[in-house]
């Protein structure tokens, strides 16, 4: 077909005029994507580049490692223990169940645990670590280290927990570590980041919880570059943390563990104390528990077990306990009458078994009197009646000053969770606790340590030490931190006249020695380690029956508190026993065996012992659960 | 003036046709496609598998092909229009009813070493057709209705077929593409603007149909427009890959990071890094020259296509390089707007540069068509 020429010359100038336009479209639009590319790259690039760092850049905490807790002699009794686990990168894994079907003929995971583990799997990021099993054995670790071929994505790993070599021994003392509860974070103000670790403990309670700070040590992190998937891709630098303090306790494990064993599955405390530098020694609360369970999550069936029993295991009784101190308290009562200058030690009043005042009978606890009795017989024998007559003169202002002065009704400083103050009774506090009187049968009650008057095994062991060496000693439980000794504090002079001290220490003797005082059966009878102490049995209940008659739980406390060597003091030890009964039959011939066993370093010869006591102190030897590890210790060292 | 009437005896034969080859718009494919051999290594890993080395290997039966289109004599594939319009909706309607279902659509055919994707070669043999019919037309009857409904009924077809698959960003560039010949043929203004103003009128009822029982467009395209209008409001579902390509393209700075130094494709935060995000790895790591290089080599190639088409008085040649141009114009301003925020993500190809079979290949089968027209144009009087 033929075209007129024409037609042609128009049809091609309309292209090109169309083409040009279609063309300088294109151009302006290749213009404007460029324009949008320099807006972006030049002008916003500092933004965009930000952005990009952001996306890359994780950060990762590296958790320091927990200081460690030692004895007096550098025994350990809080470590970090390696403990070996299997991880799993569900990534790399491939068919999860089928790999997880293997790992399960060299780990035992019941069908419960591993159904668990694969949910969990499937919800959480595929690059992100899961551990499927914790606290393997070696033998396991290694067998899965040699299957690895055949377990994809699966790798065994080492990591630390905190161990308590000591089990029970020093529950109440150390305490334990345990997972960061959302309730421990709403205690803390801007809490440290390390805190949020999905695996990090903390101390709950103890020592673990007082000193967590510095046994917790700084965290290390390290700059991580990850893909879009959180992957770690690879690590751009690392800052190491600081390990925890490490912290020596003034405990002697050896004795310590004594002391837990002797308690046995009494409720009961017993402390001991150097009286020459405030060094607790042993911190016995029975019954106890094994901390580690707490570290390793408790179950509910043994929690249950430890919060039902009635002899209350998870409760530090030493420090925490608080008891009337009954006839322990008759020392203070004495010292604050002779101080007020009311009475002299030689004075005399008769004891008729009783003592009337304001029309209201108060009982000694011999029923028939103790007839004339002096400070030395008073203590000796244990008279009540001579207390009242000195309450009555004393008053309690000065009964109570004096009790804080021998350290009851004062919160002693020691790192011990719940260190309770017990109480030292004045006027103003009645006044302000029960909006009441004091009455005068308050005061007389107050003086045989009945009545208000609460105090811990602490405060008994510190008043026994105080007493013993006449200066204000303070208890000290954290020996030194990282190697640097803490300082011994109240090592002044009691503001007590030193003759009055010492009547008190001499009928305290005569308590333990002469042939009429209330513990002479707890007497120790090797030379230079006699020992001197205070009986004590405190009612719980106001009606007096025969102990034996009654529940457990209605008995009275049995009381003791002593010192030895009484020329030339060294240790104070103080016993309760709670619902045990009396002072003299249950709480002194502990005080003596863990007083013995802390003279000699270890187990005693049977010559300390007064030859009518021997079969007994064997009998109960021979049921004694001691630790294999640390009675070797002793032997050698004896 | 038509093919049939100028002198057949000074268009070459034979070898000497490659000496009228225009190479230099074959140095510029090789160029363009160079630069895609380096960012899929890159984004790869600096590794020419899984991606570098079947793409090259594409390139090279690409470029064989469109040595072979190029030899053939335009007017050959002129007579052939209409039978290649007509076989790439059959294989559209194939592909609907037996094609390979992939991201949410139907849109190959698995020919065992390679995957067609029928809507790739509908894009050229549309162009060819309208090409043909506008060379065959009077053409003072060009911009009379009843032969202007004819073309639209032409690109409509195989739009509405690809419209179904759903392949939004494809129809487009088939409607768009369509709309480029006519206009270069010289359908009157007017007709541009009422269908533009109808565009409009279908926006507004796409807008009006979301959420009622006669939704016309996918969820997932909605969201898609959502997320173009505003990708801060869902950074980590819907506009996760815009803000992740923007922040990669932006970071390029002036000179880029270097090659295989792009945190964000390396570190896998681009999506799509391979194929439609390609651009966001080469500005992150060649920057802004890298960018704007690219973009030149582009428009460097539109311009030798244009002046190619302006010098060719044979209508059908002119419409056809006209035509392929403005597609491939369209492949990569729709792409390059898409990675830099400016237009929504509708799923197309950065051309000759992204991984993908199909797109490399018939690319340069319509580069092999320009080459033909450009060889065989009418040549001595006037």
């Amino acid at each position: 077909m033929r075209r007129a020429p024409k037609d042609t010359e128009e049809s091609v100038r309309k292209i090109t005029r169309r083409g040009l336009v279609m063309g300088g479209l294109m151009g302006g639009f290749a213009a404007l994507l460029a324009g949008r590319m320099r807006y972006m790259q030049v002008d916003q690039a500092d933004e965009f580049r930000l952005l990009a760092e952001e996306n890359r850049i994780k950060f990762s905490l590296i958790p320091p490692e927990r200081g460690l807790i030692f004895d007096r002699n550098g025994r350990p009794i809080a470590v970090n223990e390696q403990i070996y686990r299997v991880v799993i990168v569900p990534e790399d894994a491939g068919d999860l169940e089928n790999t997880l079907a293997r790992l399960r003929k060299i780990i035992p995971l019941t069908d419960e645990e591993a159904k668990k583990a694969l949910e969990e799997m499937r919800r959480a990021s595929p690059f992100l670590e899961y551990t499927i099993a914790d606290r393997l054995s070696w033998e396991q670790l290694s067998e899965v280290a040699v299957n690895t071929p055949a377990l994809p994505g699966i790798s065994p790993e080492v990591g630390l927990s905190r161990h308590y070599p000591m089990l029970e021994d020093f529950a109440h003392v150390i305490g334990y570590v345990g997972r960061v509860s959302d309730y421990d974070l709403s205690k803390i103000e801007d809490p440290d980041p390390l805190l949020r670790l999905p695996q990090f403990q903390i101390g709950k309670v103890g020592v673990e919880s007082k000193w967590e700070e510095p046994l917790r040590g700084k965290a290390g992190n390290r700059r991580i570059e990850v893909n879009a998937s959180g992957r770690v891709m690879r690590e751009l630098d690392r800052q190491q943390g600081i390990s925890g303090t490490d912290l020596q306790l003034t405990v002697d494990s050896q004795l310590q563990n004594y002391v837990q064993a002797r308690l046995g599955t009494e409720s009961a405390a017993a402390m001991v104390m150097d009286v020459t530098n405030g060094d607790l020694l042993a911190i016995g609360s029975a019954p106890s528990f094994d901390p580690n369970l707490f570290v390793r999550g408790i179950s509910v069936a043994d929690y249950r077990d430890l919060t039902e029993n009635d002899h209350r295991p998870l409760a530090n009784k030493a420090a925490q306990g608080l008891y009337p101190p009954g006839s322990t308290f008759k020392m203070v009562t004495a010292l604050a009458a002779m101080e007020a200058g009311v009475v002299t030690a030689g004075e005399t009043f008769y004891c008729p078994g009783h003592k009337e005042v304001s029309g209201r009978r108060f009982h000694c606890w011999k029923r028939s009197g103790h007839g004339w009795v002096d400070l030395d017989g008073s203590l000796q024998q244990s008279c009540d009646v001579y207390y009242y007559e000195l309450a009555l003169k004393a008053g309690i202002e000065n009964i109570s000053a004096m009790a804080k002065k021998l350290g009851i009704g004062v919160r002693h400083d020691i790192p011990m969770s719940a260190v309770a103050e017990g109480i030292a009774p004045t006027k103003a506090w009645k006044a302000e606790r029960y909006e009441q009187e004091w009455v005068v049968g308050d005061s007389l009650n107050a003086s045989i340590g009945q009545g208000f008057v609460l105090a811990s095994p602490l405060q008994l062991v510190v008043m026994a030490a105080r007493l013993a060496s006449g200066t204000q000693i303070e208890p000290r439980l954290v020996k030194s931190v990282d190697g640097r000794e803490t300082p011994v504090k109240g090592l002044e002079p009691l503001d007590i006249s030193p003759t009055a001290l010492q009547q008190v220490r001499k009928g305290m003797y005569n308590v333990v020695n002469s042939s009429r005082g209330t513990a002479r059966g707890s007497r120790i009878v090797a030379e230079g380690m006699t020992m001197a102490g205070k009986t004590g049995t405190s009612q719980v209940r106001s009606v007096v029956v025969r102990n034996q008659d009654v529940p457990w739980e209605q008995r009275d406390h049995a009381l003791f508190v002593a010192f030895a060597p009484y020329d030339n003091p060294k240790y104070a030890v103080s016993v309760v026993v709670e619902h045990g009964g009396g002072g003299s039959a249950v709480a002194a011939p502990i005080a003596r065996d863990v007083m013995l066993q802390a003279l000699y370093g270890g187990l005693p010869p049977m010559e300390a012992y007064p030859s009518s006591s021997r079969w007994e102190v064997e009998q109960i030897r021979k049921d004694l659960k001691l630790r294999e590890d640390l009675r070797q210790d002793a032997s050698d060292r004896a | 003036m038509s093919y049939l009437e100028y002198n057949r005896e000074t268009v070459p034969t034979g070898l000497s046709k490659v000496l009228y080859v225009n190479w230099a718009l074959v140095v510029l494919l090789l160029a363009v496609c160079s630069v895609g051999f380096l960012m899929l290594f890159s984004v790869a890993g600096g590794s020419l598998s899984p991606w570098a080395e079947p793409q090259m290997k594409r390139f090279a039966l690409g470029l064989v092909m469109m040595f072979i289109v190029a030899m053939v004599p335009i007017y050959f594939w002129r007579n052939m229009a209409l039978l290649a319009y007509l076989g790439s909706l059959l294989l559209l309607v194939f592909v609907e009813l037996f094609g390979d279902v992939g991201m949410g659509a139907q849109r190959w055919i698995d020919l065992g070493f390679m995957r067609l994707q029928p809507s790739e070669v509908a894009k050229i043999t549309l162009v060819m057709l309208l090409a043909a019919y506008y060379d065959w037309l009077d053409v003072g009857k060009t911009s009379r209705p009843l032969w202007v409904i004819l073309p639209v009924i032409i690109i409509l077809v195989p739009t509405a077929l690809v419209l179904k698959q759903p392949d939004l960003g494809t129809a487009l560039l088939l409607v768009v593409g369509g709309a480029m010949v006519m206009f270069c043929a010289g359908v009157h203004w007017l007709y541009f603007g009422a269908v533009i103003a109808s565009g409009a009128g279908l926006v507004t009822a796409v807008v009006a149909s979301r959420g009622t029982t006669w939704q016309l467009l996918k969820d997932y395209q909605y969201r898609r427009i959502d997320t173009f209008l505003d990708p801060e409001s869902d950074p980590l579902g819907a506009g996760y890959h815009i803000t992740q390509s923007k922040i990669a393209l932006g970071s390029g700075g002036w000179t880029g990071r270097g090659l295989m130094e792009g945190t964000q494709s390396r570190l896998n935060f681009l999506p799509e890094k391979h194929t439609d995000f390609i651009f966001t790895t080469l500005a992150e790591e060649f920057g802004f020259v890298g960018g704007v290089s690219l973009l030149v080599l582009y428009v460097l190639i539109l311009a030798f296509c244009i002046v190619s088409a302006l010098k060719n008085r044979d209508r059908f040649s002119s419409l056809l390089i006209l035509g392929i141009a403005g597609t491939f114009f369209l492949f990569f301003a729709v792409n390059m707007s898409m990675v830099m925020g400016l237009a929504p993500v509708v799923g197309v190809p950065l051309p000759l540069v992204s991984y993908g079979g199909s797109a490399m290949i018939v690319l340069l089968g319509a580069f092999g068509l320009v080459q033909s027209a450009h060889i065989h144009r009418p040549r001595g009087r006037r």
